[in-house]
């Protein structure tokens, strides 16, 4: 059975969203040619296919199956589970967990403890983990050449499903296609084959080892920093759709209406972003709190009370962070209605709604997409930040901020538990950084001042 | 001119008021004033008598916003909202509900954020400007595109990475300076030099991106062209003159934060346990006092709306050819 | 412009180097304390009340129990723990009088006392601090010359202590302005506490402008009397054997009228010197410096009275170097140093480095610091031993509990089905593996409400509680297979709620919300679901929660409790019927009330520790065991390591002025921070060398950009 969480809705209507909007915009002309430049930049493209990957993976983790669950005996199976298609493709990752923590590929756990062996002696010694590494039996010595034969095995494996996907996809459309607009495809298509690649070693690798360690309570990390993706892009997308209508409108407003209308709207985002953004947060979490605390029977699992505070926090930080573009709307709007089109279509009586909507936002677009692209990599950081002082996601939800957050105590370990910190940094680069890099090809095709 | 700051000044009342009542209208949804007193009494032996005790010597024992037993004005004015918040405007920021006189810990708390603010602020600037600007003159090399994607690879870095691992590789391994703490005067600069190292760093990404795009508007001006046409060496021209020219927009961005300096970063502060104002406000707001939340949302919205004021007359003074109108 | 950002950074770089020459790079500390006596130590957040009437946590006493003295104190060393006389000369002598005010015998029975009288006599000759309150020109003004950055730059003078000083003392805790954690608690023991207290308020009413210390002076308390300048007595309500725990505790610390008089200045409320900053007492140390943004200081205070290092202690104590300093005069250091320090990796790492004298270990610091023998010993891992650290544990006189609220529908109630739902639960959750996993095993598994140290714990086998653990062997926990029986005998066969025909759903409320929290809630989880019981964890804030409790609405909860005094009648109330939180607003949160056990409890908590009083424990305990209105928890075993130059640390749970015992060896403390802490440049220089190695690439483009201009 198919359950849907409050920011899976959301997920799934903003994917279908920008599909249609991509499909739109591929018919126009005008409107599709500042993206084709995006598509023939090398960078560009790599970055989108990196994005989009991210954005898989997200999908994946938003699409939910009720399920019941299997226990041992068999007989208590009307216990239900709710997991993502995700969770059930990484189902060793998610079901492995060791006792605490162990290092990368190790095959003990990190620190020693007191064990009894077979003859009944107790001794203290670093225990044998109980999935990772266990199908070795002289781990020191066998654990190197059976990684490298396990990485050599996936590769294989990533670059065979590649071909096959090549092939299918020459198959579908015409070879000659390719052959005539080489760029962006073949870009892609590389990039793909490295993502296969690395997909393939890590698949094969996963079911035997912790690839990136175990945390305190033994849970893989990596399976952890995969699951915090999702809460990484519906932080930075779903914000950016509670700011848009509000910056768009009322920012056309302002600077289209000018007189009340504008004092009235320049009056509201003064006010509010002159309040420091942390006490709007943190008051909009508490009342949260307060609001699920006198709601129990709306929230009756954790998984609903972990969203729903996500889902405020996506609004909260849509609310906050919506007056810098009001601001450059505003200002555009004000240049763009004194321009001799706009002059003309009022002399001619056109109404002011269509005006606004025929020949003032179409004109202020590449400012939205600018903002837009460029908002997301830095919510994504701030998730981070906001997790660190507690006011951000709920500690259940897997997030690279709790992640770094938990990682502040293990630094302080000795000797140093590094790996939990590393793989957060590594996910949330990668996505930071296609995002960023992504981010700076929009903008240069956008930006009127660049189109030289 | 004048005319124009005394109206913009005027016009920052209604937008205080306005951050007034939001702040306590958020603040008293979440929190009762009960809940205030149970926070300051602690959790042992705490009777209902303690709490309304404590609510009449604090005088939270008043209707929040408008009071219905009372008369004529007082109906307003006899609630917690005016005892409490209008007595801002006067900038009488009272005492904290833990009972500490907020004026007297503002003032101390404040060297230590400008301590970390200010010369991360000049530092962040000099080296941005001298990285853009070197940029801008290898255009086209494969050092362009290097620095460009160090600097994207640097955005993309979360604060608080490049403060664990500060602490943790100069303060904890290579024993260069303390790993946290603060002293007064002199001998701050042991304290601060890693804090401020961590800042520039930080900001050194999106910083170089910035002046490098603002440079290079500059810089495909005409002034430019003719000066390279008389024969400058392109060092010249970008130090000297485009440097010049761009001084405005530059100094117009710097004036906007100087003002918040002074609010001090949260992050920073509390990891290397600096006592400035960011931790007060974080503090505050954890602890749920309600007279240091308000004073320094209202504190900070002033400094912010004196920010942009001091934006506009920048202007200005810079560029004659601006005009307030 | 290049240029200068060279020369600026060559400035700053050699402003660096020579800012280092004195001591290690990374000390924290910036004024050199040379061969002085002192003890680093720290505080995490700004203490909030610094007035021993106010003052009621452990952080705040951190500071205030080395200033201000109590009547009596815990021995150093003795142990079970002993009160000894402090500020009094002697033990008090207590009187017992019937309702018509008749001095009675010292056996008669509890039923006949109506009043108790504590008949104290305090040393002669003992002196407050220096202080400018005691200057008395200082109330009326203050000098025009005085800058007001510091209070000790005033003329400073003393005054003896007297039985005033007490009395004033009780007074203020009694008047509603000071806003006392215990006068609620005071109001049922003291005579004439309350009626003081309105008195009071009324009082301040009436005549608004009426100085502090004249109102509370002004009238008499009718427990309290002043025989003279060192005699006093205090009558309380019935009879309180605990009653002089209290009068061991800083809420009981005399207090000069002084004080309260040259603080109620406006010029110093301003520049925040209050009282409730700046203590005045009789103690070891003055508070010197109070900042608390940055760092508290105390110094040795040159007015204190004779009082020497104790000399009884046992032979195991001897041989730990306990009484080396024996019969000398206390406090043996000058100094403690307390800094803000708000985050544990810093404290851990500057604790390493030598900066800080002690600490505590936290789980994540665990495997580092600590190592257990083959036989299973605790011992210290090398690195540890060899940087001459010492570790110290003791069992702490707290508990960590589960609560169940007892006026809930489903998990509370008296009935037999109730009571095997809970009895399931405090199987199946398994404490053992809570203290190994999220305490790294610092912890005894509490088999009732009384922890170990404490009269009336029953140790070994016959304390074991027998509803969780098996009958014959008192280490292994009852089976999941036992637990699921007792809960299909509660009605949920496999944990299935009939009424609904889903598993049952229990709610868990927390205000838990650290990095850890969701670690240990997905145990708890866990624990539960192996009844097939679904817990539902309901985060609240702070307020919130409290709220949850006050209203009884919560259903299951953990909290802790931290005994006040060692004696059973601190944690059984916990307990008692009249003390449930959501009906009488008392202490007694999971709202338990059982009249068997309240009528026990009432017998008990009057008596003296006798082979009697232990029966009536026992036989509360097996109640409560049976009732299960708590999983018991666990008490946490604290582990602290000191360094080689700390002497004379020794676990004390009860006393809170250990300070003044401590002694310090600052020569080693040297040697060591000299050793640990030698910087490393040469990454520095590897730095500048790749920066260096930048510069030629950027050049020969230089050079090719300037050729291909100029052809």
């Amino acid at each position: 059975m198919l359950t849907l969480l409050w920011t899976d809705i959301a997920v799934f209507a903003l994917v279908f969203g920008s599909a249609l909007a991509a499909w739109k915009t591929s018919k126009k002309e005008h409107a599709a040619r500042p993206w084709k430049k995006v598509f023939e930049s090398k960078v560009g493209v790599v970055s989108l296919t990196v994005l989009l990957v991210f954005i898989l993976i997200g999908v994946l983790d938003s699409t939910r199956i009720q399920q019941n669950k299997e226990l041992a005996s068999g007989e208590r199976s009307d216990y239900t589970e709710t997991l993502s298609l995700l969770d059930i493709m990484l189902t060793p990752l998610r079901v492995n967990t060791e006792k605490t923590y162990s290092e990368p590929f190790a095959h003990t756990l990190y620190a020693k403890e007191m064990t009894v062996n077979e003859s009944g002696d107790t001794q203290w010694i670093y225990p044998r983990l109980v999935y990772g590494g266990a199908h070795l039996f002289q781990p020191v010595e066998e654990r190197g050449g059976d990684i490298l034969a396990k990485v050599f095995k996936g590769l294989s494996y990533g670059l065979l499903t590649w071909l096959v996907l090549m092939l299918m996809l020459l198959f579908i459309t015409k070879a000659s296609c390719y052959l005539k607009k080489p760029s962006g495809i073949r870009v892609c298509s590389l990039t793909l084959l490295a993502i296969f690649l690395i997909l393939g070693a890590l698949s094969a690798l996963a079911p035997y080892y912790h690839i990136l360690g175990t945390d305190k309570v033994g849970e893989d990390v990596l399976y952890q920093a995969v699951k915090s993706i999702r809460t990484g892009l519906v932080i930075g997308v779903l914000t950016t759709i509670v700011m848009l209508p509000i910056a768009i409108t009322l920012g056309l407003m302002a600077g289209f209406f000018r007189g009340w209308v504008d004092d009235v709207i320049q009056y509201l985002y003064t006010t509010l972003s002159s309040i420091p953004g942390v006490l709007l947060i943190a008051a909009a979490i508490l009342m949260a709190q307060v609001y699920m605390a006198n709601n129990p029977e709306l929230f009756t699992t954790i998984e609903d009370r972990a969203d729903m505070r996500l889902l405020l926090l996506c609004m909260i930080l849509g609310v906050t962070s919506w007056t810098g573009l009001c601001r450059l709307l505003r200002a555009e709007t004000l240049k763009i209605r004194e321009m001799d089109y706009v002059l003309s279509a009022r002399a001619l009586g056109v109404g002011q709604v269509q005006i606004l909507k025929r020949h003032v936002l179409p004109n202020v677009m590449h400012l939205v997409v600018i903002t837009m692209v460029l908002d997301f990599s830095g919510l994504v950081l701030a998730e981070a930040v906001l997790s660190y002082i507690n006011i951000g996601v709920d500690p259940s939800t897997y997030s690279w901020g709790n992640m770094i957050n938990t990682s502040r105590l293990e630094m302080a370990r000795e000797p140093i538990v590094w790996w939990s910190l590393t793989a957060a940094f590594i996910f949330m680069f990668t996505l930071v950084l296609a995002a960023n890099l992504f981010a700076d090809v929009v903008r240069d095709a956008f930006d009127p001042r660049f189109n030289k | 001119m004048i005319n124009y700051i005394i109206r913009r000044l005027l016009y920052v009342l209604p937008v205080l008021l306005g951050v007034n009542i939001l702040t306590f209208v958020l603040f008293f949804v979440v929190n009762t004033p009960d809940d205030m007193a149970r926070m300051q009494l602690g959790d042992k032996h705490v009777s209902q008598a303690a709490v309304d005790n404590w609510k009449q010597q604090r005088g939270y024992d008043l209707p929040l916003l408008w009071n219905d037993g009372a008369l004529g004005f007082e109906q307003a004015s006899k609630t917690i909202f005016f005892k409490k918040s209008m007595s801002l405007f006067a900038f009488d920021l009272g005492i904290s509900d833990n009972g500490r006189d907020i004026v007297a810990d503002i003032s101390q708390r404040m060297w230590p954020s400008l301590a970390i603010a200010i010369p991360s602020l000049i530092f962040g600037v000099l080296t941005n400007i001298t990285f853009a600007l070197l940029l801008i003159f290898y255009r086209s090399t494969f050092l362009e595109f290097g620095g460009l994607f160090i600097c994207i690879a640097l955005m993309s870095i979360s604060g608080l990475f490049y403060i664990i691992a500060g602490q943790y590789f100069i303060g904890k391994l290579l024993a260069l300076t303390p790993i946290s703490g603060y002293a007064p005067g002199l001998d701050a600069f042991r304290f601060i030099i890693l804090p401020v190292l961590i800042g520039v760093v930080g900001g050194l990404g999106s910083g170089v991106r910035w002046y490098r795009t603002l440079f290079l508007e500059e810089s495909a001006k005409d002034y430019v062209r003719t000066a390279k046409a008389k024969g400058l060496s392109d060092l010249q021209v970008l130090f000297k003159h485009v440097l010049k020219n761009a001084m405005i927009p530059i100094l117009t961005g710097i004036v906007v934060i100087l003002p918040l300096l002074f609010m001090g970063s949260l992050i920073t502060e509390s990891f290397f346990g600096i006592p400035g104002l960011g931790s007060y406000t974080i503090d505050a707001i954890s602890s749920q006092d309600f007279a240091i939340v308000r004073s320094m949302v209202f504190l900070g919205s002033f400094l912010y709306i004196i920010g942009l004021l001091l934006t506009d007359i920048s202007y200005t003074l810079v560029d004659p050819r601006v005009r307030l109108d | 412009m290049i240029k200068a950002v060279n020369t600026l950074s060559l400035i700053l770089f050699l402003l660096f180097l020579t800012a280092c020459t004195e001591g290690a790079l990374n000390n924290p500390y910036v004024v050199d304390e040379g061969m002085n006596k002192v003890i680093y130590s720290s505080f995490s957040e700004r203490p909030k009340h610094l007035d021993p009437a106010r003052a009621y946590s452990s952080n705040e006493y951190a500071i205030i129990a080395q200033v201000y003295e109590p009547l009596f104190q815990y021995h150093y060393l003795k142990r079970p723990y002993q009160l000894e006389p402090l500020l009094a000369k002697f033990m008090p002598s207590v009187h017992y009088y019937d309702v018509k005010g008749e001095l009675l015998e010292q056996s008669a029975s509890d039923k006949d006392i109506a009043f108790s009288e504590y008949n104290i006599e305090i040393k002669a000759g003992t002196k407050f601090q220096p202080h400018p309150s005691f200057t008395l020109p200082l109330h009326k003004e203050l000098p025009a010359i005085w800058d007001g950055k510091s209070l000790y730059d005033l003329p400073m003078a003393t005054r003896e202590l007297t039985a005033d000083d007490f009395i004033y003392q009780i007074k203020r805790l009694a008047d509603p302005a000071t806003q006392s954690p215990i006068a609620g608690l005071m109001a049922n023991y003291i005579v004439g506490f309350s009626e003081y207290s309105s008195k009071q308020s009324a009082l301040s009413k009436q005549f608004p402008a009426l100085r502090k210390t004249q109102r509370l002076q002004s009238e008499r308390m009718q427990g309290l009397k002043k025989i003279d300048d060192t005699h006093f007595t205090i009558r309380i309500k019935g009879k309180y054997p605990q009653f002089i725990n209290w009068l061991a505790m800083p809420f009981f610390a005399p207090m000069p009228w002084e004080a309260d008089e040259f603080y109620a200045n406006p010029v110093l409320v301003k520049k925040n010197m209050t009282l409730d900053w700046f203590p005045v007492g009789t103690g070891p140390y003055f508070l010197h410096e109070n900042n608390p943004n940055r760092r508290m200081v105390l110094v040795k205070n040159p007015n204190f009275h004779a009082d020497v290092y104790p000399y009884e202690a046992d032979e195991n104590m001897r041989q730990q170097g306990l009484l080396v300093d024996a019969g000398k005069t206390l406090p043996l250091t000058d100094k403690v140093i307390f800094s803000l320090e708000k985050e544990s990796i810093p404290y851990w790492n500057k604790f390493l480095q030598g900066y800080y004298d002690v600490s505590g270990i936290s789980s994540d610091s665990f495997d580092q610091a600590v190592s257990f023998s083959a036989g299973g010993d605790v011992g210290l891992t090398d690195d540890m031993v060899e940087r001459g650290i010492g570790l110290q544990t003791a069992v702490t006189t707290s508990s960590y509990y589960l609560g169940f609220n007892m006026l809930d529908e489903v998990i509370g109630g008296y009935s037999d089905k109730a009571k095997k739902l809970r009895q399931a639960i405090s199987i199946v959750v398994d404490y053992e593996e809570y203290i190994s996993i999220f305490q790294n095993g610092r912890g005894v598994v509490a088999q009732s409400i009384i922890p170990p140290g404490i009269f009336g714990h029953i140790t070994g086998e016959e304390g074991v509680n027998r509803i969780v653990y098996e009958e014959n062997d008192s280490l292994v926990r009852r089976s999941a297979d036992e637990a699921a029986e007792l809960l299909t005998e509660a009605g949920y066969s496999h944990g299935i709620d009939p009424q609904t025909g889903q598993p049952l759903v229990l709610y868990f409320d927390t205000m838990d919300s650290g990095p850890d929290s969701k670690a240990r809630l997905n145990w708890l989880r866990k624990q539960f679901n192996k009844l097939n019981i679904k817990l539902v964890i309901r985060g609240t804030d702070y307020n919130r929660f409290q709220e949850k409790m006050r209203n009884g609405s919560a259903q299951m909860f953990m909290w802790g409790w931290n005994a006040d005094y060692p004696d059973p009648e601190n944690f059984l109330f916990l307990l008692y019927g009249k003390n449930a939180k959501a009906v009488y607003g008392g202490e007694n949160a999971a709202n338990y009330q059982n009249a068997q056990f309240d009528a026990l409890f009432e017998q008990m908590s009057t008596m003296e520790n006798t082979p009697k009083r232990q029966e009536i424990i026992k036989d509360m305990l097996v109640i409560t065991q049976q009732d299960v209105p708590w999983l018991w928890g666990f008490h946490p075993k604290a582990f602290s390591l000191h360094h080689a130059w700390y002497k004379n640390s020794y676990p004390n749970l009860m006393a809170n002025n250990k300070t003044k015992y401590i002694n310090v060896d600052a020569e080693l403390r040297k040697a060591y921070q000299a050793k640990w802490n030698k910087p490393v440049f040469w990454p520095l220089v590897f730095v500048l060398f790749l920066l260096a190695c930048l510069v030629l690439p950027a050049y020969l483009i230089y050079r090719r950009i300037e050729r291909a201009k100029a052809l």
